[in-house]
């Protein structure tokens, strides 16, 4: 169990000021936030801010998947041209995001690299599929090399936002495993240099005080 | 009422509609990034405007520096 006190909204580092955060399991509570964003802090008791990172970042992860068609969350495989390094990033949201490397599991182990489905990577071209057939805006046919091509030009330009609200997501989710795991990064407040030397709040970096009791 | 002409006039005004696509993303990040710094709902709220705001400064700026390339190109 861990204990943290930080100053209070005015800056304060006064004892009967602090606030005291009980940071429980610090690990177990980064795992949880890991898992489900919000569900570490929930766990110690910080209900407010749980709900708010839970509603924030699923909800920015969530809109993104859904304005890109559901496709832009995969994990990378080799026969696609460009490494698909943004599924790291998106692999910050936890649980909601690992059905990719189920998927991905899943395509490799294909023989015929056919396998589709919510959040499977793409399907690589020719010799095994393809070319992918599209109508484009003006309702010809086109005739696209692989599948990610096919995607992007479905959900153009949604593909890269989609991508972008994944990932930012996702990263955000790192900033809130760190404060649930050691509480808020605190800004130190301006030394008041009229005061300075003779109020407590005179912004030295000693103002969180951490206690662990195992 | 609108000729064709007229129509692709405003084309790349319709273009900076995709802007409105940055707002959901400045909230989330700006609410996120101010509670991983404070604790009471207050000062979140207070950090997470200023820090939005200056968020769509950035972009503007960045945006006026790309259209400024743009004209000179």
């Amino acid at each position: 169990m861990a204990t943290i006190n930080i100053p209070n909204s005015q800056g304060s580092t006064k004892p009967e000021d602090l606030i005291e955060i009980d940071l429980k399991q610090p690990w177990l509570a980064a795992i949880l936030a890991w898992a489900l964003p919000g569900l570490g802090h929930i766990y110690q008791g910080r209900t407010g801010k749980g709900i708010l990172f839970f509603v924030c970042i699923l909800g920015t992860f969530f809109y993104g998947l859904y304005i890109g068609n559901g496709k832009e969350v995969y994990a990378a495989v080799p026969w696609e041209q460009q490494y698909r390094w943004q599924y790291f990033c998106q692999l910050g949201v936890g649980l909601p995001s690992t059905p990719m490397l189920w998927q991905r599991s899943k395509s490799l182990k294909d023989p015929d690299h056919n396998h589709t489905g919510f959040m499977a990577p793409p399907r690589p071209g020719r010799p095994y599929n393809g070319p992918f057939e599209t109508p484009d805006e003006s309702g010809n046919i086109s005739r696209q090399p692989s599948e990610r091509a096919k995607w992007t030009l479905d959900s153009h330009p949604y593909a890269e936002i989609s991508t972008v609200y994944t990932v930012v997501a996702g990263l955000l989710n790192i900033l809130v495993i760190c404060d649930a795991a050691a509480g808020p990064l605190l800004i130190s407040p301006q030394p008041d240099k009229k005061k300075k030397g003779t109020d407590d709040s005179s912004g030295d970096n000693d103002s969180t005080k951490k206690k662990s009791d195992d | 009422m609108f000729t064709n002409a007229m129509i692709m006039n405003f084309m790349p005004l319709l273009a900076v509609m995709n802007l409105w696509y940055a707002v959901p993303l400045i909230v989330s990040v700006s609410m996120v990034c101010a509670a991983t710094r404070h604790e009471e709902l207050g000062p979140i709220l207070n950090h997470a405007l200023r820090f939005g705001f200056w968020i769509a400064i950035f972009m503007g700026a960045v945006m006026a520096l790309l259209a400024l390339m743009a004209m000179l190109a």
